[in-house]
């Protein structure tokens, strides 16, 4: 009998935990904000759509956390992607504006990968860094001007427009997640990542290039956070420095609950999601209450302090 | 025993640096056969495994596989060469299932997409460690929900089902109890049965006599000798090991 309960603590009981949060906050605001329209499908469906540029960065999280590194520098990548695709949007048409967005993010995720995996420089203070480069870079692009985005095939691709009366930004957060998962559960590349960040010597002498699997999880982190930017562009038809300025609580937040362990090669792609929803929906339910912003922030540091220590309380030993 | 020689060593010299860390070693090992690497702290033994198994390059000497030059500038290579290593830390990724550890590096894929073959390598790990008798719950358990014992009989099955010429086992019983020390050692025993090379460190003179064949002892990075087991006794290897007649 103990053996059973043991067992069942043990199985993936950091991974449970999101979805008892998630079921425990949906319901709890459904009941005390639904006569504020919390259950409104309108309401619902704008959760998904705030949180679909987090989400994609929270998947790009999760490869860098699986494999024993982090990126603090995220959200300074989404404004300095999305400042310069809607600067390229100006003279250029629309894949191009795409293909720079994309391509900074990527790019700066490479200089901090290159840092982390070659230069075997801590990637907490490497991002710590770098975040404070490319924010001030983001300033000094468009000299803290915001640029409007006017293409409208862009803003319908990332921002308003709709497949099959699916919201695009919807479509995006299912593409980002799919392939996310995908690539985390059942390809070698995801194992790779897994293995590094677990037991990188064990990994290092079973032949994998370990070096090569913190650089590109990097690169991925980057290239997230420039989608994540292309989506912020395109909902709000214009790109600023602020954009993604205030994610780096909630996103980190968002994957540690959903399951994914600060270094331990462990980790959840979907789990990601649910968390970055749930993030979604404590702002959203906090701001239909009525809570003053100082009082919401408290009230928001309270809760994900609740969640990640409850989530990783490892009860397995 | 074969009379093939699959690994020799000659005249490997290392050096870190100004510290000379092994001298002038020399050693043939056939298939089949188990030879016992020993020595006190710090003699070189783990050395000398990481020059065979392509962690470091020796400063001079050569190293031959098959009596043929082999190149094994690194853990891959050496790898590719039908070396396999069980280090004494085991090098099991702890939070991943048994399966993806015995694969790992490896991993088995399928289809256009070359997605991971989780079915197959599951079962492939089970006959495995059905073949090898370690007794695992299952192929699909967490590393961290094993045993010292069932761990290092994972880490044991998975260099036997890559190996096709040598296993270096560093230190394989250290942290065993008596009854799971006495299971690797049955594991070893099969390992040779399948006509592998084995080279062995170990602290455990009992141990080093009810397995090996030939008995190499170190002293501070000098070989001081080669012994059949057959014909010496505990006596001479302490001696050999202490300098102290």
């Amino acid at each position: 009998m103990t053996r059973v309960s043991s067992r069942l603590q043990g199985l993936d009981f950091q991974q449970a935990v999101v979805y008892f949060g998630f079921l425990a906050i949906f319901l709890f605001f459904a009941v005390t904000l639904y006569d504020d329209g919390f259950l409104t499908q309108r309401n619902l469906t704008n959760i998904v759509l705030q949180t679909a540029p987090a989400t994609i960065m929270a998947v790009g999280l999760v490869f860098a956390l699986s494999a024993g590194e982090i990126d603090l520098s995220f959200g300074s990548i989404v404004a300095v992607s999305a400042l310069s695709c809607a600067v390229a949007l100006q003279s250029f048409p629309m894949p191009v504006g795409v293909l720079v967005g994309l391509g900074v993010g990527v790019a700066i995720g490479a200089f901090n990968g290159v840092l982390v995996a070659y230069l075997k420089l801590p990637s907490f203070l490497v991002t710590l860094a770098t975040m404070g480069l490319f924010a001030g870079i983001a300033r000094s692009m468009t000299n803290l001007r915001s640029v409007p985005v006017m293409n409208d095939t862009f803003t319908g691709l990332f921002g308003s427009g709709k497949l099959f009366s699916v919201p695009s930004l919807v479509i995006w957060t299912c593409l980002g997640v799919g392939i996310g998962h995908l690539i985390y559960r059942h390809t070698r590349f995801g194992a790779h990542v897994l293995a590094t960040g677990d037991n990188p010597r064990a990994a290092q002498v079973s032949g994998i290039k370990v070096a090569r699997v913190r650089l590109y999880v990097m690169m991925i982190c980057g290239g997230c956070a420039g989608l994540a930017g292309l989506l912020y562009a395109g909902r709000l038809q214009a790109a600023k420095y602020t954009l993604g300025e205030s994610d780096l609580m909630t996103v980190i937040a968002a994957v540690i609950v959903g399951g994914t362990a600060l270094n331990s090669g462990k980790g959840s792609v979907v789990g990601a999601l649910l968390g970055s929803l749930l993030m979604g929906m404590l702002n959203n339910g906090l701001i239909l209450m009525n809570l003053k912003v100082s009082d919401q922030m408290i009230v928001r540091g309270l809760i994900i302090l609740i969640a990640v220590a409850v989530s990783l309380r490892d009860t397995s030993r | 025993m074969s009379d093939q020689e699959v690994l020799s060593l000659t005249n490997i010299h290392k050096a870190f640096g100004g510290v000379v860390a092994i001298e002038d070693f020399s050693l043939n090992l056939k298939a089949g056969e188990v030879v016992a690497l020993v020595g006190d702290n710090g003699a070189g033994k783990s050395t000398l495994i990481k020059i065979i198994s392509g962690v470091y390059t020796p400063t001079s000497g050569e190293i031959l596989l098959d009596g043929e030059a082999a190149d094994i500038r690194d853990a891959s290579a050496a790898r590719a060469n039908g070396i396999e290593v069980v280090y004494q830390d085991l090098a099991l990724a702890d939070q991943q299932p048994v399966y993806m550890n015995m694969f790992l590096g490896r991993e088995l894929t399928k289809g256009p997409l070359n997605l991971l073959d989780k079915a197959r390598m599951r079962q492939e790990t089970q006959d495995l460690v059905d073949e090898l008798d370690v007794r695992i719950p299952s192929a699909s358990s967490t590393i961290s929900d094993l045993s010292g014992g069932q761990r290092q009989g994972i880490a044991i099955a998975r260099a036997t089902h890559w190996a096709s010429k040598l296993v270096l086992l560093d230190e394989p019983t250290a942290a065993l109890g008596v009854a799971e020390t006495a299971r690797v050692e049955a594991l070893i025993e099969q390992l040779k049965a399948k006509d592998l090379a084995i080279l062995i460190i170990s602290h455990s003179l009992d141990q080093v006599f009810r397995l090996s064949d030939r008995i190499c002892v170190l002293r501070r990075g000098k070989q001081i000798g080669v012994r059949d087991t057959k014909s010496t006794d505990k006596n001479e290897i302490v001696s050999m090991i202490t300098g102290v007649a």
